[in-house]
């Protein structure tokens, strides 16, 4: 029974060893499911463990700047003022980008097109029934009721609600001057559910509900959405096609960037990346060299290989535009200076 | 001896890490909220505004959606809570209707509030809908009055369990006096048990207020979650508790985070002075009765 017991230690302690280092990570929420699909994924090819906390963005910057994780993620890019807290330069590698839907409940479900001014003027509260002239406009053969609006907006602070306010401040200016965009904002209608499933368990329950959902919620729950008018003029259905075509634009080299209102001329314009962020020379993240190369590598299968497993959950792969972007950010990861991939 | 001492020992030092424990959580809750206490100072009460965009935070709407759940939550539920105590300890003393109503009773207690917020996500909230339709105000089904009757639920079990006990407390020498008095179940319950278990009841109704008070996920499912300042018992409306919960994870800015502790400071005052009136009123009445 001893010996046994010390064998079992043995491989316990060697195994450990020999496999490669754990990574940990904390952030956003949003991208949980498909990081945790990859992550699983990754190990089976690799052996490389890797932790992700879902604690939300906010937190997974905080943890990043003192330096508890090996790498952070986030819903929206760090802005210019908080960058300066980092002591050493970080990067933004975006992995995959997400659609927010608007769905809805209506009595016998008509199918929607909506405008962005229509969106704007049933968020600011302006456009009370869904038979209200300007939907009629751009859905004529839609039976819409005399009903009143009820709109549903998300309760927790949130990258959603983040893209797409940030949307509704591109096309409205009375909404950036009244509202703003942020994480959590003071909305001038609606009510507020938690969570995703909060959101989409109200529009599925109450008639008459309009909210704003991500994509994977509105097809998992049958609920139905809008197509919406973009910045061309095409009316897009939101789908990981059209919200991949949304990244094929002109994008920054630090590609911190919110999509939201593309220029891509099929692009659903509703839709933004999320990140992995990590110090560009891991040296000053406190990573060690086997962990830095560790994660150099995870964030480059992530990019490429690990691409296809979005798919599946709904989240839309990286655009060929945006990857060869990505690729050069990279390359820049390094550590005290030696460059990690070739 | 040593033992003894060791014991001793051992008790009082559980008995200080408590002691250290809430004073640490408070300290901690006023360094967290420094930056906003500098920036709102006392203002920050009566501030209606909560926009975390131009970065203006007040807590009335949340204190006003707090103070209007629990109160209400406490007025349904006391109906209800004194039949259950007076039930179980005047009218069926034993028996299997005593023990089905207690069963019932202590499960209502150790149901998680996540459940009760289901609960009513998919059972009140329809019906409260159509109570809305019927009198033409804009059917959400959520809102204050909906979070109202479910923490009035979730409280009743604590108010009775108590009343319960106070009540079986109440000398059998009086109450069988009464009874040899000719006294009816009615004048013994109005006359002799009531006047005497006053003072625990309210007890009762207080911890039970203090808890629905300090309640989070059940209301967060069901009041509407809006920011601004409810203008009637229907309207939407938030809690404090269900403020920070939604708000907090994703809190980057540091004002942002500073007002949401700023909040917590404030539930934690307000818990601690509600335990404390209520404390205060429990030996006033405890007085009275023993002159």
């Amino acid at each position: 029974m001893k010996k046994l017991f010390f064998i079992v230690l043995f491989f316990a302690f060697f195994s450990a060893k020999i496999f490669a280092e754990d990574l940990t990570g904390a952030g956003a929420t949003f991208p949980y499911p498909v990081y945790s699909k990859m992550f699983k994924e990754y190990y089976k090819i690799s052996g490389v463990k890797v932790n992700y906390q879902a604690i939300g963005s906010g937190g997974g910057i905080r943890q990043l700047l003192s330096k508890t994780v090996d790498f952070g993620a986030s819903d929206a890019y760090v802005d210019d003022e908080d960058l300066k807290k980092f002591d050493s330069e970080i990067i933004h590698i975006p992995i995959v980008s997400g659609a927010v839907v608007l769905a809805y409940n209506i009595p016998g479900s008509p199918k929607l097109k909506l405008t962005p001014e229509i969106i704007a003027g049933i968020f600011l509260g302006k456009i009370k029934k869904w038979n209200n002239p300007a939907l009629k406009k751009e859905n004529p053969k839609a039976n819409l009721p005399s009903m009143k609006i009820v709109v549903v907006h998300r309760s927790d602070g949130s990258g959603t609600t983040f893209i797409f306010t940030d949307y509704l401040c591109k096309v409205s200016k009375e909404w950036k001057n009244k509202v703003g965009r942020g994480k959590a904002v003071n909305w001038p209608v609606g009510m507020g559910a938690k969570g995703n499933p909060g959101v989409a368990g109200m529009i599925k329950q109450i008639p008459g509900t309009i909210g704003y959902i991500e994509l994977n919620y509105a097809v998992e729950n049958d609920i139905n959405f809008a197509e919406v008018k973009n910045k061309s003029g095409n009316f897009v259905k939101p789908s990981v096609k059209s919200v991949e075509l949304a990244s094929d634009c002109d994008l920054p080299d630090d590609m911190r960037i919110n999509l939201t209102n593309t220029s891509s001329k099929y692009g659903y314009p509703i839709s933004g990346f999320t990140w992995i962020l990590v110090y560009k020379d891991l040296y000053n993240g406190k990573l060690n060299r086997s962990k830095a190369d560790a994660l150099a590598n995870l964030l480059w299968w992530m990019t490429h290989e690990g691409q296809k497993f979005a798919l599946e959950l709904n989240y839309a792969p990286l655009s060929e535009n945006a990857l060869k972007k990505t690729e050069k950010l990279l390359k820049a990861v390094n550590f005290n200076g030696e460059s990690l991939l070739k | 001896m040593k033992a003894d001492k060791f014991f001793k020992f051992f008790l009082f030092l559980c008995g200080l890490l408590i002691i250290i424990l809430a004073g640490g959580i408070f300290v901690s809750l006023i360094s967290g909220s420094f930056y906003a206490v500098k920036s709102f100072g006392l203002g920050f009460v009566l501030g209606k505004i909560w926009d975390p965009v131009s970065e203006k935070f007040g807590l009335l709407p949340f204190l006003t959606g707090t103070f209007l759940t629990s109160i209400l939550a406490m007025l349904i539920s006391i109906p209800f809570s004194i039949s259950i105590a007076l039930l179980l300890g005047v009218y069926y003393k034993d028996g299997f209707f005593n023990k089905i109503l207690s069963y019932t009773s202590d499960l209502l207690a150790g149901v998680p509030s996540v459940i009760y917020g289901f609960w009513a996500l998919y059972f009140l909230v329809p019906i409260v809908r159509k109570l809305e339709m019927k009198f033409n105000i804009l059917p959400y089904g959520v809102g204050i009055f909906t979070s109202s009757i479910v923490l009035s639920v979730m409280i009743i079990p604590f108010t009775s369990s108590i009343a319960k006990e106070v009540i079986s407390m109440v000398p059998a020498n009086l109450i069988e006096g009464a009874y040899s008095l000719g006294a009816t179940t009615y004048d013994v319950v109005k006359k002799i048990i009531i006047p005497y278990s006053r003072s625990g009841i309210l007890a009762g109704i207080l911890l039970s207020f203090g808890r629905a008070f300090g309640e989070t996920m059940a209301v967060t499912m069901v009041i509407g979650n809006s920011n601004s300042m409810p203008e009637n018992l229907f309207s939407l409306g938030n809690t404090m508790a269900s403020l920070i919960a939604n708000e907090f994870t994703e809190a980057t800015k540091d004002i942002h985070l500073s007002s949401l502790i700023y909040v917590a400071v404030w539930l934690f005052l307000l818990s601690f002075v509600i335990n404390y009136i209520g404390n205060w009123i429990i030996k006033k009445l405890s007085v009275d009765v023993s002159k």
